[in-house]
């Protein structure tokens, strides 16, 4: 197979990431892998290997052909700095620290696909909310808090549908601990007080119930 | 309350005594020797400490501070604060090898090259079994961490969600719907959750299975490290193995991959290595072995790294039962004691690189009960 970016010699790195929930294939030489910041060397820490996935210069992916390159005018033009700390796109790129939380917003268009590839496909937080502030926000009510911390109606139900996603493709694989493991998740993020959105009905396969999901554990 | 903040804190602390994860106990001790768990958190309204001036820097520190010093502690636990910026470069090298902070945290430089070691930052050590530490102002505003020795994933989960609760009643986190906790890398963001445990993997090593096993775990998604974490090399056949992904998967997640699938694959592997290595290849083991024991018996000279090496050998021979008489949490402290500030502390006067390998020989002669 040629390589995807120069066409001309064969392609040795192969690579299968996921993009926005679609599966999105990559083929490169060596020489176009390491211009890209990938390197397939089994003997590259993986904090390097992510890293350089981070801040590869052709990302977001996909990135297929040399023409691609020449449409890159969009992305010579200034870009505004961080309306919170004033850190530029640029500067984060060099030392791949962001300055502030404001940055997230401001750079949201183009960190979030690297965002998503350093996480494998992972582009929404799942998990703990800040305990006292849900809290407070709940009491009080402040339904704007609550948005911040929660999400809105959208996103809550973006986050719900990921996780049904996920729960799906680990029945069809029949992976059922780590589909035991999402349907927790699943009933946990969905009962979360403020989230008013009822999870849609469990698969129609079976799912390994926790109990019998940790039999499997650790010596 | 009890909290410690004398000017010279360091200086009155007595660590060696009761340190968690130094034990030697727990659940799968003979090859996990802890687990970890660490948060990252962020002030809101507050630059990242890499982008904020000296005086946003002292605001978090004291508002920090002042946080962690309140919060109740079981009886007879004292929290130990440090402030870095006013410290004794020996003192931060000490708290690196006791793996209460980091390399980058002691030397106070941020990634992109800001800071010096004059940056306010601070850390926090529960006292006296070190099984909690909270970094302030490093590459983050707060790093908190949880140790225990073995296999204790759960339990550090757990243990680390009540201190970051605590810290959370008086302080607003940087938080966002979409992408979780906000971190100054894009890296840790979402749970801010790294789950690591250290393992010792010396037959792994000696039958070279080790890459087979390294490829492995980094085809899952997780980091392998060194001892001391990012960047840093193996030593004695030490290795921390941590998940990656921080966002998308929650922290109970998280924890069962570790802690249901993953590890116990490697541990089973390295007790089978160990077990053919006893089989079939006795008489090699057992020569590695004792050869090990009787350098560490006599060497009058000896660096760090072969110290390490020569420990880790003694630590197979002892859970294999080729050694007996010696005791497997004196060689954990040993290996903390041969390190260079734990000597240059020990003695109490500045050594040379020579002066230092006799006293590290001469320690390890006397704690093995020979001179």
């Amino acid at each position: 197979m040629r390589c995807h970016d120069c066409h001309e010699h064969e392609a040795t790195f192969h690579e299968v990431v996921l993009h926005k929930g679609q599966r999105v294939e990559r083929h490169l030489c060596e020489h176009c892998a390491r211009e890209a910041g990938i390197s397939n060397d089994p003997h590259m820490p993986i904090s390097q290997l992510i890293s350089s996935y981070m801040l590869g210069q052709n990302l977001p992916i996909p990135k297929v052909g040399k023409s691609d390159k020449k449409k890159s005018s969009e992305t010579d033009r200034p870009r505004p700095s961080c309306v919170g700390c004033g850190l530029t796109f640029t500067r984060f790129m060099k030392s791949g620290l962001l300055g502030c939380s404001a940055c997230y917003s401001t750079f949201v268009d183009r960190l979030g696909p690297m965002i998503e590839r350093a996480h494998e496909g992972g582009c929404v937080h799942v998990g703990k909310v800040p305990k006292r502030a849900l809290c407070d926000s709940q009491n009080a009510p402040d339904q704007d808090r609550l948005t911040h911390l929660l999400g809105d109606a959208r996103q809550r139900e973006e986050r719900l549908e990921r996780i049904r996603a996920q729960l799906t493709k680990c029945v069809q694989s029949e992976d059922y601990e780590q589909a035991a493991r999402l349907r927790d998740e699943l009933t946990k993020t969905s009962s979360m007080a403020g989230s008013q959105i009822e999870p849609s009905p469990s698969p129609t396969h079976p799912v390994e119930s926790e109990e019998s999901s940790s039999s499997h554990a650790a010596p | 309350m009890q909290a410690s903040d004398s000017s010279e804190p360091m200086k009155s602390a007595n660590f060696d005594r009761n340190t968690q994860w130094l034990r030697g106990d727990g659940d799968a001790c003979d090859v996990v020797m802890s687990s970890r768990a660490r948060l990252a958190r962020n002030l809101a309204g507050f630059p990242f400490p890499s982008q904020s001036n000296d005086s946003d820097q002292h605001q978090v520190l004291d508002a920090c501070k002042q946080r962690i010093l309140s919060m109740p502690l079981e009886n007879k636990a004292q929290m130990l604060w440090v402030n870095l910026h006013d410290s004794e470069k020996e003192d931060r090298s000490l708290l690196v090898e006791r793996q209460l902070m980091s390399r980058q945290h002691a030397k106070g430089k941020q990634s992109n090259g800001s800071g010096n070691a004059d940056s306010p930052r601070g850390v926090a050590v529960l006292m006296p079994d070190e099984r909690v530490s909270v970094m302030v102002n490093e590459e983050d505003h707060l790093r908190m961490q949880l140790v225990h020795s073995g296999f204790s994933l759960r339990r550090c989960l757990q243990e680390i969600n009540t201190i970051d609760d605590a810290i959370e009643q008086d302080i607003d986190y940087a938080y966002d719907a979409r992408f979780g906790y906000l971190t100054a890398c894009p890296t840790n963001v979402g749970t801010g959750l790294r789950l690591s445990v250290m393992l010792h993997l010396p037959a792994l090593s000696m039958s070279g299975d080790l890459e087979k096993v390294r490829n492995a775990t980094r085809d899952m998604g997780l980091a392998v490290r060194g001892i001391y974490g990012e960047g840093s090399e193996s030593v004695g056949d030490f290795y921390q193995i941590s998940n990656q992904t921080t966002l998308g998967k929650s922290d109970e997640m998280l924890l069962r991959e570790l802690e249901d699938e993953i590890i116990p694959k490697v541990i089973s592997y390295e007790r089978h290595a160990r077990a053919t290595l006893l089989k079939k290849q006795n008489t090699i083991m057992l020569d590695e072995v004792h050869r090990a024991i009787g350098i560490l018996s006599r060497a009058r000279l000896m660096k760090v790294e072969e110290a390490m090496s020569l420990l880790s050998l003694a630590r197979l021979g002892v859970l294999a039962g080729i050694i007996e008489d010696i005791e497997i949490g004196m060689l954990h402290t040993l290996m903390l004691q041969v390190q260079p500030a734990h000597l240059q502390r020990t003695l109490g006067v500045d050594l040379n690189q020579q002066q230092r390998r006799l006293a590290r020989a001469e320690i390890i002669r006397s704690r093995l009960g020979i001179s």
